[in-house]
């Protein structure tokens, strides 16, 4: 009764009721998102059935009825009608290493792990910066543990831009010490540097090799290049494209915008006839010319010969990127950088490649993923890279006629790597976007 | 700057060839200049020295010489007596015709896919990026290789379609006959006053193109609009097949028929070349969704919304407002797909199809030895063509800069 | 002035590198090893195991090389050579000697600027049918669908057998031997035409041989050989004589298992003692140690040996000696004499 005289007063909010379920919940997303219009219906039941078919040939053949112990194609088919995975499981060593000997896998994967150490501080941030000591070393080191033979060659050859800093430092003090002009000595010491490199790299490296292995000789077992292939090979070509070409493409990039009228001509006409033909042709000159263009006499190994026609390649395109990034970066930059009354290359060094080639850091990544994704090809002259392999493999009695089973798991590796390299060049471009534009 | 180099003339000094701005351009250039020569020079001599260490002579006389080899798929008449340059051409054409019909279908394709990715539908926007990630993040030679194996594999060979039961008949009454050696389809033949038909056609597709600029003028002078579609369609179609009912119908189709080891008769597409085809437009069809869906998120919103407010319906607000502006942003990048689709298709070297690379790269090179000669011609073709390629997309940028000023 | 001398210094070497192409032996023996081109693949002539260890019938001759000259079979390289590169391969130096079913023929020999030094094969292009298309002879097959592989001669040997008959074909081109077993077994051709050894072979591999049949017709000669560069002689004869004494060897009966006792004993044979390097110096001619030919039979055995244990009827491949029977014995395997 006494309560009865109290007016209702509300203590707080009421709660919102919930709406009513046409508009949200799964009903209501399901209408939304599919069935919005008569035309997106039948798009939807067309998707569905699409999936359905994929999803009914493929899960039965690849999960339910497949088969991963036997020995041969007729031996699969008659255990069940499925998948024969046991192919895959039989050679799947090969199609990571190709030949490469039993004994000395854990090269290429210490090669692999050490690629990661010495990528690490490139593309990102915050790696040590002492790390990039370790990178400049990478490349040597990785062909003696891909290929073996002694150290010394390689440290030989890793000698060589050493010594070519040292000659300059020495020259250029002594010669300033003269009265030469100090533009010319620093031309000449640049020179001699250089010079010093190359007759280092002709004469002495051989020498230094032979005396200092005959006094402490440390190597490993030598692998010939017909025995590496599989995915190491395409790895093994597309890095050290990518990375041959990284310095290359910047001097093309640099040349294609330098108002000196002859080294633009060059850059273009270097570029454009690379961008122009197809990368076959090129890996048909790797195998067929190249040893034409060189002094007669000398021949050296096929792998080696597509690398440098695939840095070629590869950068001319990375040329094209660093370029956009130089056009990218605003007019002011380049102006700020002559009001500080920098010279070419100190405004390059300091202010226009550092930016330039921060923004072109998702290109050279999807140049990269091109480039890897083209290392295929090397399987046309001959090369045993994942398509290559499956030669040797569908002539073996027993898997030929073999085909849906090794295509699948050649695309399913290239998808994994080359969609996870995509998806780190869209986060390295959201990441770059904000602070740029 | 200018005020100290101007008192150097009396003074020279061969520092100055370096720090003098006036000087140091040209000491770089003709450094450059010597040592590309010097480079140049090497290799020129290196290539004479190894020539003639294989006793082998520099000449393009051989095209001249008979192939003595056959090319299955031929544009123009070529047999093994022809000459390796005739050979060189049927590969020529060939390239040219995987590429066209490529570029065709992976425009369409990628445009669907592109338009398919924006779509509201949740689960055709999910199904088309499987798709173009799937295609874009697997090489395309494995994609060619997995067409032609489809082909091969899954389809019936010819033999099945024999006897009074057959394991498989052709599709669409005997219109289309699917064999994993290619396909068939129905070819015109071309009787007596076939020659009215085509050319009234042509005159129809020259008046429809007049009508619709004549429409669209009238659309600008008087706003009205006129049912473009069915019009067009009207007289594109309607005057041609009055004659060809008249005349008789001269043109009759040569159906495919099992004869033999194959069918003859019909246009035949072999396996290569579909596969090939296939391959091609969706592996380069994937990147061109991108493109297109990136121009058409390239327009801002803001355009499509005052289209919508101006109460433009959706189908003229893309043909009129978004396409225009978003087809400045797509058809440079998708030249150079075109481009890409174009050298790609030397790929067809992998499934046997006759292209350039083919014959002029490939049997030509092998049976003479003349790798050099072979490969700078074949270079030189695909220069040429990426070349004019590039010349048909800087002038259509020439053309779009101008409208915008 | 140190600048300039470096430049002529530089100069040196080029000179000194340019020069070293001279004697194909000498780099061999430099390098230690012979590098020989063979097939990517074809069973029983070059294929190579699940270790990647190379073996064939042609291996096995590039192996007895390598053995005449260094006294051990293995220090050899194989480079797999495609139709297309073989040759390219052999004229830049990137195999000392090529062994890879290759035709000998008048233009290869003359224009291609190379030396073939010997017949390891006789061979001729035949063809393989399904034996349920009933066809029996190669006139039989007018529209037939053919798969080929390019680069070969047996591509013009097959356009002029088709013209000159009157037949039309459909010519499918392939690159290796396995892809044209692919396109074969898919039934997407209906003849595979090679040399008819490389059809046994390819027969051999297949699941159901029995359902596959070689037409009678051989429609080219086809003599397979080893070839070298044209312009060494000295290397040219090597290849040569390593060919022929494994063939005299098999004409004197001299086996892997007799050859080292026959050498340490010597034999009433005066060629044999030849052969083997007992009597005369013609090791020393050829520039090769006197006992090479001991090493080369022990490499792989003598010809009859290395054909039986590779691609004889003992074999799955199963390839009768035919032709490449001795010429004492109806064939027209046919040595120089050793003297």
């Amino acid at each position: 009764m006494s309560a009865n005289r109290e007016p209702f007063v509300a203590s707080g909010d009421i709660p919102p009721s919930p709406p009513p379920s046409s508009v949200v919940g799964p009903v209501a997303w399901v209408r939304e998102n599919l069935f919005s219009s008569i035309p997106n219906a039948i798009m939807t039941l067309a998707g569905l059935f699409i999936i359905y078919s994929l999803l009914a040939s493929v899960i039965p053949w690849l999960f339910v009825n497949s088969v991963w112990n036997a020995t041969s194609l007729g031996h699969c088919r008659e255990i069940d009608n499925g998948a024969c995975l046991a192919v895959i499981k039989e050679r799947y060593l090969q199609f990571i290493y190709g030949f490469y000997p039993e004994a000395e896998r854990w090269r290429a994967i210490l090669t692999f792990v050490l690629m990661v150490v010495a990528v690490w501080p490139i593309l990102f941030a915050g790696a040590p910066r002492k790390l990039f000591y370790f990178s400049a070393v990478y490349p040597a080191l990785a062909y003696w543990l891909i290929w073996g033979g002694t150290i010394w060659g390689p440290v030989g050859v890793m000698l060589g831009p050493i010594i070519a800093i040292i000659t300059y430092r020495i020259l250029s003090t002594v010669l300033r010490g003269t009265s030469m002009e100090e533009g010319i000595a620093g031309v000449l010491a640049l020179i001699a540097a250089g010079l010093a490199m190359v007759i280092w790299w002709l004469l002495g490296v051989e020498l230094f090799d032979g005396t200092v292995s005959s006094i402490v000789s440390i190597g490993l077992p030598v692998v010939e290049s017909d025995k590496i292939g599989g995915f190491l090979l395409s790895t093994l070509i597309g890095v050290s494209g990518i990375a041959g070409s990284f310095p290359l493409g910047i001097a093309l990039a640099l040349g294609r915008r330098s108002n000196l009228l002859f080294i633009k001509a060059i850059s273009t006409g270097f570029i454009e006839f690379i961008r122009g033909v197809p990368l076959i042709t090129l890996l048909f000159v790797a195998s067929t010319l190249l040893n034409y263009f060189l002094p007669p006499g000398t021949s050296f190994d096929i792998i080696l010969r597509v690398v440098i026609m695939v840095t070629l390649f590869a950068s001319a395109y990375m040329a094209e990127v660093i370029r956009g990034g130089l056009a990218a970066l605003p007019k002011g930059q380049y102006e700020a950088a002559d009001a500080l009354g920098l010279d070419y290359w100190k405004s390059m060094r300091l202010i226009i490649l550092p930016q330039a080639l921060k923004i072109s850091i998702p290109g050279i990544v999807n140049t990269f993923i091109g480039l890897f994704k083209d290392t295929v090809l090397v399987s046309v002259i001959g090369l045993l890279d994942p398509v290559g392999i499956l030669n040797p493999i569908r002539a073996d009695q027993n898997w030929n006629g073999i085909v849906w089973e090794l295509y699948g798991f050649i695309s399913i590796f290239f998808f994994i790597f080359c969609f996870g390299m995509s998806r780190y060049s869209q986060y390295l471009e959201r990441k770059l976007q904000t602070g740029h534009r | 700057m200018a005020t100290i180099s101007s008192t150097g003339d009396t003074n020279f000094r061969i520092g100055m060839l370096i720090y003098d701005t006036r000087y140091r351009s040209y000491t770089i250039q003709i450094i450059a200049l010597i040592i590309f020569m010097l480079a140049a020079a090497w290799l020129v001599n290196n290539v004479i020295e190894n020539l003639a260490a294989l006793g082998k002579t520099f000449s393009f006389g051989f095209l001249n010489d008979t192939a003595s080899y056959d090319i299955n798929q031929r544009l123009i008449d070529y047999s093994s007596t022809s000459s390796h340059a005739r050979a060189a051409v049927v590969g020529i054409l060939n390239t040219l015709l995987v590429a066209i019909l490529g570029c065709i279908t992976a425009t369409v394709v990628g445009v669907v896919a592109g338009v398919l990715r924006l779509s509201n539908n949740w689960l055709i926007a999910r199904l088309m990026t499987i798709y173009v990630e799937g295609f874009r993040n697997i090489p395309v030679l494995v994609w060619i290789l997995i067409t032609v194996a489809v082909i091969n594999e899954t389809l019936p060979a010819p033999n099945q379609f024999r006897g009074a039961d057959p394991d498989a008949s052709p599709l669409l009454g005997g219109m289309l006959v699917l064999t994993n050696r290619g396909f068939y389809i129905p070819a015109p033949v071309m009787g007596d006053m076939s020659m009215a038909v085509v050319i009234v056609f042509l005159l129809s597709v020259g008046v429809m193109i007049g009508f619709r600029r004549w429409a669209k003028k009238r659309q600008e002078a008087t706003g009205e609009i006129l049912p473009l579609l069915p019009i067009s369609l009207g007289i594109l179609f309607l005057p041609t097949l009055l004659v060809f009912f008249l005349l008789g119908m001269p043109i009759t189709l040569e159906y495919p028929e099992l004869k033999g080891f194959n069918f003859r008769g019909g246009v035949f597409m072999r396996d290569s070349l579909i596969g090939l085809w296939l391959a091609l437009s969706l592996y380069t069809g994937a990147f061109t969704a991108e493109i297109v869906r990136a121009g058409i998120l390239a327009v801002s919103k803001g355009q499509s919304e005052a289209a919508f407010a101006l109460g433009l319906r959706p189908g003229r607000t893309m043909n009129l407002v978004i396409l225009p502006q978003a087809l400045r942003v797509i058809v440079p990048p998708l030249i150079s797909q075109y481009l890409n689709l174009t050298k790609n298709s030397s790929l067809a070297i992998a499934v046997g199809y006759m292209d350039a690379t083919g014959t002029l790269g490939g049997i030509s090179l092998n049976q003479t030895g003349k790798e050099f000669e072979c490969l700078m011609l074949l270079m030189a073709f695909y220069l040429i063509v990426s070349l004019s390629i590039s010349a048909v997309m800087n002038w259509y940028n020439e053309r779009v800069k101008l409208r915008e000023r | 002035m140190k600048v300039k001398g470096a430049i002529i210094a530089a100069a040196a070497v080029m000179a000194v590198s340019a020069a070293a192409n001279a004697a194909t032996l000498d780099d061999v023996k430099a390098k230690g090893f012979v590098q020989c081109g063979v097939s990517t693949g074809l069973a029983g002539f070059a294929f190579t195991d699940a270790n990647g260890v190379w073996d064939g019938f042609d291996v096995t001759f590039c192996r007895a090389t390598a053995a005449a000259i260094f006294g051990d079979a293995n220090a050899i390289k194989f480079t797999p050579t495609t139709g297309k590169t073989r040759f390219t391969a052999l004229a830049s130096g990137e195999v000392d000697i090529l062994y890879r079913n290759t035709t000998w023929t008048l233009s290869r020999d003359v224009d291609l600027g190379f030396t073939f030094t010997g017949v390891n094969y006789y061979d001729g292009q035949g063809f393989m049918v399904r034996k349920s298309l009933g066809v029996k002879s190669a006139k039989e097959l007018d529209g037939a669908t053919v798969c080929i592989q390019t680069g070969t001669t047996t591509e013009l040997n097959l356009a002029d057998f088709f013209r000159a008959n009157g037949m039309s074909y459909e010519p499918v081109p392939i690159e290796t031997n396995a892809e044209a077993q692919q396109k074969y077994l898919s039934n997407a051709c209906d003849v595979y035409t090679t040399d008819a050894s490389g059809l046994a072979a390819t027969r051999a591999t297949f699941e159901k041989p029995g359902e596959h049949a070689l037409l009678p017709e051989i429609i080219s000669k086809e003599p397979l050989g080893p070839l070298v560069r044209q312009g060494d002689d000295q290397w040219a004869d090597i290849s040569a004589w390593v060919l022929n004494a494994l063939i005299i060897a098999e004409e004197k009966g001299v086996t892997k298992a007799n050859v080292a006792k026959l050498a340490a004993d010597g034999s009433a044979d005066p060629e044999v003692n030849r052969l083997l390097g007992k009597e005369g110096s013609y090791g020393e001619m050829l520039g090769l140690p006197a006992d090479w030919a001991v090493h080369a039979i022990s490499a792989g055995g003598n010809y009859g040996e290395i054909f039986e244990r590779n691609v004889g009827e003992s074999t799955a491949i199963g390839l009768a000696r035919g032709l490449n029977q001795l010429w004492s014995k109806g064939g027209i395997l046919y040595a120089p004499p050793f003297r």
